[in-house]
């Protein structure tokens, strides 16, 4: 795989934030950090301080597998006449508290 | 009068030191580092705006925060020599930092028990924001005295600068002990062991060296300021003074 990032650029981190309890963490951005405490100060400074959330998490880029573009077909293509996989025929019951 | 006094003394602190550090802005190492700089100097210059806002109210002849920021010559400034020195490098910059912000943590932490409404209030918002400065600072003195070669010597280098500057945060007076017996104002005397102790533990860690004790320099809050007060305020002044009154 090629890689153009020169060495002297500080490895990178991929920053999820909490909006509020409760709700899932989403990702937000990346940072530049040496370590795991720094990524989380840099994350604060900048993706935290307009009130967006309670709580942080920083992974490194490197330890998440995507996807690639030519797995497009072959992993989502094949939902897209499924309907049926969608919960919207299901009638809910009465008295059920419908979120 | 003791108590503007007072109050000046802390809003200048933050005033001046905030300026330094926004000298920054643009000048980062990297950008996540350049704004967290931007907001460290915008926390502190929000106190600020609240502790000269509170000084003109207990002074009584009707000066706002922003009068006492731009109107003010260098010796009716009444903030510590440490904070108007100039920015340096990085890690002079951060060396400051990491003093102030663990003697600002132990400081305000007792100054949210203030007899003064206000002023109580004002220390409770900056804690939290100083105890965030404190631990940023804390990191890069790890890193950079337990970094490379250059950036430890760098580092011992700012420490070894500024040790002398250091006594002025702890001095006291009669102002200061009159509302410390007041229950308004906090004993800076004694947050010297505290700080002592944390600054330590973080130069054993960071494997950089205490400085010996020496000479130390003081005069900041009678107004007798180092040359580089005036620079700093010419530059901070120019466009209130240009154009008094102005909005935007």
């Amino acid at each position: 795989m090629s890689n153009n990032t020169p060495d002297t650029e500080w490895p990178l981190w991929e920053v999820f934030i909490q909006p509020k309890p409760g709700a899932p963490h989403e990702h937000c951005g990346s940072v530049h950090a040496v370590d795991a405490e720094q990524a989380l100060l840099n994350a604060r400074d900048v993706y935290a301080r307009r009130n967006e959330g309670i709580h942080l998490w920083v992974v490194p880029t490197q330890s998440i597998t995507g996807s690639t573009p030519d797995d497009v077909g072959p992993f989502f293509d094949p939902a897209n006449d499924k309907a049926y996989r969608h919960p919207q025929f299901y009638k809910t019951p009465k008295g059920v508290k419908v979120y | 009068m003791s108590l503007s006094a007072y109050l000046l003394r802390l809003g200048d602190d933050r005033l001046i030191l905030g300026h330094r550090l926004s000298e920054w802005c643009g000048h980062g190492p990297i950008l996540e580092e350049d704004i967290a700089l931007a907001n460290i100097a915008l926390d502190l210059i929000g106190q600020a705006n609240l502790l000269l806002e509170l000084a003109g109210k207990e002074e009584g002849q009707g000066r706002t925060a922003d009068a006492l920021a731009y109107f003010r010559e260098a010796v009716e400034f009444r903030n510590a020599l440490m904070m108007e020195l100039p920015r340096g490098d990085f890690a002079f910059t951060t060396t400051r930092q990491f003093l102030v912000s663990v003697f600002e943590v132990l400081h305000l932490e007792r100054l949210q028990a203030s007899k003064h409404h206000d002023l109580a209030g004002m220390a409770a918002k900056a804690f939290k924001e100083t105890r965030y400065h404190a631990r940023h600072s804390v990191d890069w003195m790890l890193k950079l005295g337990d970094g490379t070669a250059e950036s430890h010597d760098r580092a011992q280098a700012a420490l070894d600068e500024l040790w002398r500057f250091t006594a002025e945060l702890f001095e006291s007076d009669d102002i200061e002990r009159q509302i410390v017996a007041e229950g308004i104002a906090v004993d800076r005397e004694a947050l010297r062991a505290p700080w002592l102790a944390e600054i330590t533990r973080v130069l054993t860690a960071a494997t950089l060296k205490l400085p010996d004790g020496g000479f130390m320099q003081r005069g900041g809050r009678e107004g007798r300021h180092t040359e580089h007060l005036g620079h700093l305020l010419a530059e901070m002044q120019i466009v209130a003074r240009s154009y008094p009154g102005a909005e935007w």
